[in-house]
């Protein structure tokens, strides 16, 4: 083996190595996988010491109704961007 | 040689996949913060918010190509403010920012400005964030990630790192400087009769796992699309001041 394959594997196990590390400082926190952490997060931090969060003023999470709304608030965001992308970076434009 | 690193990293990713864990994030929800310090980080933000203003007349006068730029940046920002990325190494979602490369190409008021709206937006329709909260959220999203990565960002050019380099290193410390001001925030209202420090240093290092990895790639993100940006019209980096001679 060359020596620069030693090295690329050696930095390979320590990419492995911090990433397994910092799992496992994770892991000794709470075992919800993939949970929505803005919200989760705060809400334990808040109730650890003695705050819980008030629901929404407008409350869309209620179902599949969030859903629809990230899907609305997508699309119009998706619209805006492309709209002004194709003003700026067309060629017409130039 | 990839039949030694593909398994490793194979392995590597299975692992982290496997045994998971949560971790911290931005937005504060609603209610959160006692009043006493939504009122306090209100007061911080609207002098930022009122300085954008001013700064988005001023500059959309000067500058013919302005107003598509702000469109598309407070799109971008509402988008990937509420984006979740899946992070292996915690085993959670979370987002990032956006604030670097809006504050390199708008300037890091008018970055707040954005952030505010986007955030508002988010607040009140998405149940994510908060009204109460919104102060908040724009201090630590707003002001610190865009001064942090328009910080970054001019001082690497003054060294004349190229141009990928400037915009990596404003998206990575705009998201951690996100996520530190976040840990302040709840640190300072939240803290009780303890001392604030202890809390605000557990809460940062719970961070790491989710913001380590989604910092690095925000200034991937941010670097590649200033570089993309460069490539299709550098006469907008020009005319933005972002790049004063044209080259990388």
């Amino acid at each position: 083996m060359s020596r620069k394959n030693g090295a690329k594997i050696i930095t390979v196990l320590l990419i492995s190595l911090l990433l397994s590390a910092s799992n496992h400082f994770a892991f000794a926190q709470d075992n919800t996988k993939w949970s929505g952490v803005d919200k989760t997060v705060v809400e334990k931090v808040a109730k650890e010491h003695g705050r819980s969060a008030w629901p929404p003023f407008i409350n869309t999470d209620q179902g599949d109704l969030l859903l629809f709304v990230f899907l609305i608030a997508g699309v119009s965001a998706g619209f805006v961007m492309g709209y002004n992308f194709r003003k700026l970076f067309s060629k017409k434009e130039d | 040689m990839r039949r030694i690193i593909l398994p490793l990293v194979c392995i590597a990713f299975g692992y982290l996949f496997v045994f998971t864990g949560t971790a911290w994030a931005m937005h504060i929800s609603e209610g959160i913060l006692p009043l006493k310090w939504a009122a306090v980080w209100y007061l911080v933000a609207i002098p930022f918010l009122v300085m954008g203003i001013f700064d988005i007349k001023r500059r959309s006068k000067t500058t013919p190509s302005f107003k598509p730029l702000l469109g598309l940046i407070g799109a971008l920002i509402f988008v990937i403010s509420c984006m979740p990325v899946p992070v292996p190494t915690a085993g959670t979602c979370s987002h990032p920012a956006g604030t670097g490369i809006s504050a390199i190409l708008i300037g890091p008021l008018m970055s707040v400005f954005v952030t505010s709206i986007a955030l508002f937006i988010q607040a009140l329709f998405l149940a994510h964030g908060g009204i109460t909260t919104w102060g908040a959220d724009i201090v630590s999203m707003g002001i610190a990630g865009s001064f942090a990565g328009y910080a970054a960002f001019k001082i690497l050019r003054k060294f004349k790192c190229s141009l990928f380099v400037c915009g990596f290193a404003a998206g990575l410390l705009a998201d951690w400087a996100t996520y530190i001001a976040t840990s302040f925030e709840l640190a300072s209202a939240l803290h009780g009769g303890k001392s604030m420090f202890p809390v605000f240093y557990a809460i940062l290092i719970a961070f790491i796992p989710t913001q380590l990895p989604l910092g690095i790639l925000e200034g991937v993100l941010t670097g590649g699309m200033l570089v993309f940006v460069y490539n299709r019209r550098p006469d907008i980096l020009a005319s933005l001041g972002v790049l004063k001679e044209v080259d990388k």
